[in-house]
């Protein structure tokens, strides 16, 4: 039987709060990236799944549109673009009164010509006298309109302000900026948890102390060798190799402790078994430890991914601002001063920042939660 | 088939000293068992002659080799683990053959020796399987399977008992017995369990806190102790030992003062009650536990001291009554205050 103690739903309240406070702000970026820019400048996401009233103004036809019928001059127009999917409730054709008239209704300008509409916006003027203005007259309409998306603002941001490349930028350091400090610190870990070597424990002692080294504190000392090693081979100190290798030196003690953790949680008896079927400690490590560390590599992957992926400061010490070099936070940073008013880019632009950490944790999370607490349950 | 010689097999960890001067010879084929309460250093004998711990002092030698500095996969021996140790992510057949690809073996030689140790002990069935999907039964026979592939010199069994449950290790006991004579190869097997002990081992050797105690058959364990410890680990119930003094005609009186005095030994199995005026021993029947085939009787016999007897169910023993003991003088073990066995 389940138990309903206080705390248990006290638990469950938290979590629901929990759950809607990460969601809403996700939930409302993402629809909002999908509206239609005018739209959004002026009421919330909230508001786009209903259909909302609108009070448009439209200018009528010129006199060259005019078309002589039955002795009368008539003027035939919409209002909307076709399938704009707005329903007229009312019309008006003074700005006094611009809900005057019912649809079907006739309202007579004080010229004498008459004009009706109809509910999906074909409108009639007719008149006896030619029509002699080039200027139509203005007519008010109430209109009620459905929900809008588009992926206009996606096609905006990705191709012409230049979100596109700094993706594929982002992509170009976080990818080798994750495996090459998981490749290193899997052997280093294995060292550290099964080979018996002079120091170990001095070593494992200097990666515990260097967790608590605040990054900050080494970013420019670093940038400063890399100024010096650069100018000693003649290239670029700011460069994705530099970036690789500094998120590299960064994640190294977060993830050889980790993966310390795990390893050292499996089962002495199975390495010892390996050493007595004469498995060399290589051998060991690739065919016994790789293959049963798999879960606690996905999750390792997963946090250091997406800390290099939402990383702005070293891409900013690291990189340039060139179109070629910019990662995607530096971008959004810098669209946020240059476009901050253009909510449509804004959005769109976090949004897709967002969509990759949120598409890696979702298709890896069944290892996320084994890898997390693996080593605690014999399996 | 190797025999396999300890001489003067000292273990330390830093400046502790566990494995105290340990000289041992074990012919080709024999099977010998290490027995001892825990923390008495068998298991790390049997990891020093594994390869798996360094030998602080004296040599190991397989086969008239000393094998002091050789890896121990080059040592010619085969271990099986306590807790199966298979490798979770490969299959029966993956886990059974490693050691062999390990040796760069031919494929065909792989499949053929894997076959055959899997028809000894009938896994053949589970070749496709992972551990995870087998019984623990079903494990430690693959962790046996994977040990004779390799046809070693030496099997080492480290408790490979222990994880199953008390059918099965009745089964398995008898499986390894029936192994040993079909393999005759030398095998060392180390175990808490006495029983264990007396039913597989040809000779026992006990361990107590890094010394031999005693090394013989187990028969020869069990009727002619060589000291206390020995009369009281094989055995169970364990032996009583009782406080003696020689009274002025040079009889035995039994009195209740441990320490200066010597001693007697008497198996539980070997009490029966006995009229008045036989009586060796009196007690009062403090508990009494019925096994069915017996009745295990705990009975003070003055002061806190408990003696434990074997009687038949059919017997007049009662809760809190006082008993009459008596034994053949045959079954007296007699102990110095040292606890030195004399005869």
């Amino acid at each position: 039987m389940k138990k309903f103690s206080i705390s248990s739903i006290f638990a469950q309240l938290l979590l629901i709060v929990f759950v809607f406070v990460w969601i809403a702000p996700t939930f409302g970026l993402f629809i909002s990236s999908l509206r239609d820019k005018d739209v959004l400048a002026i009421s919330g996401w909230w508001t786009s799944f209903t259909t909302t009233d609108v009070n448009e103004i439209y200018r009528t036809k010129g006199m060259e549109a005019q078309i002589e019928e039955d002795g009368y001059f008539i003027i035939k127009d919409k209002v909307f673009e076709e399938g704009s999917g707005k329903v007229i409730s009312r019309f008006g054709i003074t700005s006094k009164n611009i809900d005057e008239f019912m649809v079907g209704e006739i309202a007579v300008f004080k010229d004498g010509s008459e004009i009706s509409i109809d509910e999906k916006g074909n409108y009639f003027w007719r008149s006896k006298e030619k029509f002699t203005k080039k200027k139509g007259k203005r007519i008010f309409v109430s209109a009620t309109s459905p929900p809008i998306f588009t992926l206009d603002n996606y096609k905006e941001v990705l191709l012409r302000e230049g979100l596109g490349q700094a993706f594929i930028n982002t992509f170009a350091v976080a990818i080798p900026s994750t495996l090459i400090p998981l490749i290193i610190c899997s052997f280093f870990a294995y060292s550290l948890t099964w080979m018996r070597f002079f120091g170990r424990d001095l070593l494992l002692a200097t990666v515990i102390a260097a967790l608590v080294v605040p990054l900050q504190m080494s970013l420019i000392p670093i940038l400063s060798i890399y100024n010096d090693i650069g100018a000693l081979f003649g290239v670029a100190a700011k460069s994705f190799p530099g970036i690789w290798m500094a998120h590299t030196g960064f994640g190294l003690a977060s993830t050889t402790f980790l993966l310390w953790n795990f390893l050292k949680s499996l089962p002495n008896e199975m390495m010892e078994a390996a050493r007595v079927d004469g498995a060399t400690h290589y051998d060991t490590f690739m065919k016994i430890v790789v293959p049963l560390s798999i879960p606690a590599f996905a999750s390792i992957f997963i946090l250091q991914f997406l800390w290099v992926w939402n990383d702005l400061l070293v891409g900013l010490v690291f990189l340039d601002k060139h179109p070629s070099e910019i990662i995607l936070t530096a971008k959004l940073k810098e669209l946020l001063g240059s476009r901050g008013e253009n909510w449509e880019i804004l959005t769109t632009g976090a949004f897709i920042s967002m969509s990759v950490p949120l598409l890696i944790f979702f298709s890896l999370q069944r290892y996320f939660i084994r890898g997390l607490v693996a080593g605690s349950v014999k399996g | 088939m190797a025999d396999v010689n300890l001489n003067k097999i000292k273990k330390s960890y830093d400046k502790t000293e566990v494995v105290h001067g340990v000289d041992l010879e074990i012919k080709s084929g024999e099977f010998v068992v290490f027995v001892g309460p825990s923390g008495c250093g068998k298991s790390t004998l049997l990891r020093m002659i594994a390869g798996l711990e360094e030998i602080t002092e004296g040599e190991i030698s397989i086969g008239g080799e000393v094998v002091n500095n050789v890896i121990s996969a080059e040592r010619g021996v085969a271990m099986v683990f306590q807790s199966y140790a298979l490798y979770p992510h490969m299959t029966v057949f993956e886990n059974m053959s490693f050691a062999l690809k390990q040796a760069k073996a031919p494929k065909d030689e792989i499949q053929q020796r894997v076959t055959e140790a899997a028809k000894i002990l009938q896994i053949e069935n589970l070749f496709e399987r992972l551990p995870k999907q087998l019984s623990g039964g079903q494990r430690q026979r693959v962790a046996i399977g994977r040990a004779i592939v390799r046809d070693p010199k030496v099997f080492l069994f480290d408790e490979p008992l222990s994880n199953l449950d008390a059918a099965l290790r009745i089964q398995t006991r008898i499986e390894i017995a029936k192994l040993h004579s079909q393999l005759t190869a030398t095998m060392i097997y180390v175990t808490h369990d006495q029983v264990e002990a007396m039913t597989l081992a040809d000779r026992i050797v006990v361990l107590n806190q890094g010394i031999i105690e005693q090394i013989g058959t187990p028969i020869e364990l069990y009727n002619s102790p060589k000291n206390q410890f020995v009369a009281e680990f094989i055995g169970s119930p364990k032996m009583n030992i009782i406080d003696v003094k020689k009274d002025t005609n040079h009889n035995l009186k039994i009195i209740n003062a441990p320490g200066q005095t010597s001693k007697i030994g008497v198996r539980p199995e070997h009490l029966f009650i006995t009229p008045e005026g036989e009586t060796k021993i009196k007690g009062n029947v403090r508990h009494i536990e019925n096994l069915g085939e017996h009745l295990l009787c705990y009975i003070n016999i003055g002061g806190e001291n408990e003696i434990t007897a074997k009687l038949d169910v059919s017997s007049s023993a009662s809760l809190n009554q006082d008993i009459n003991l008596g034994w053949v003088s045959e079954n007296t073990h007699f102990f110095n205050s040292t606890g030195i066995s004399i005869s």
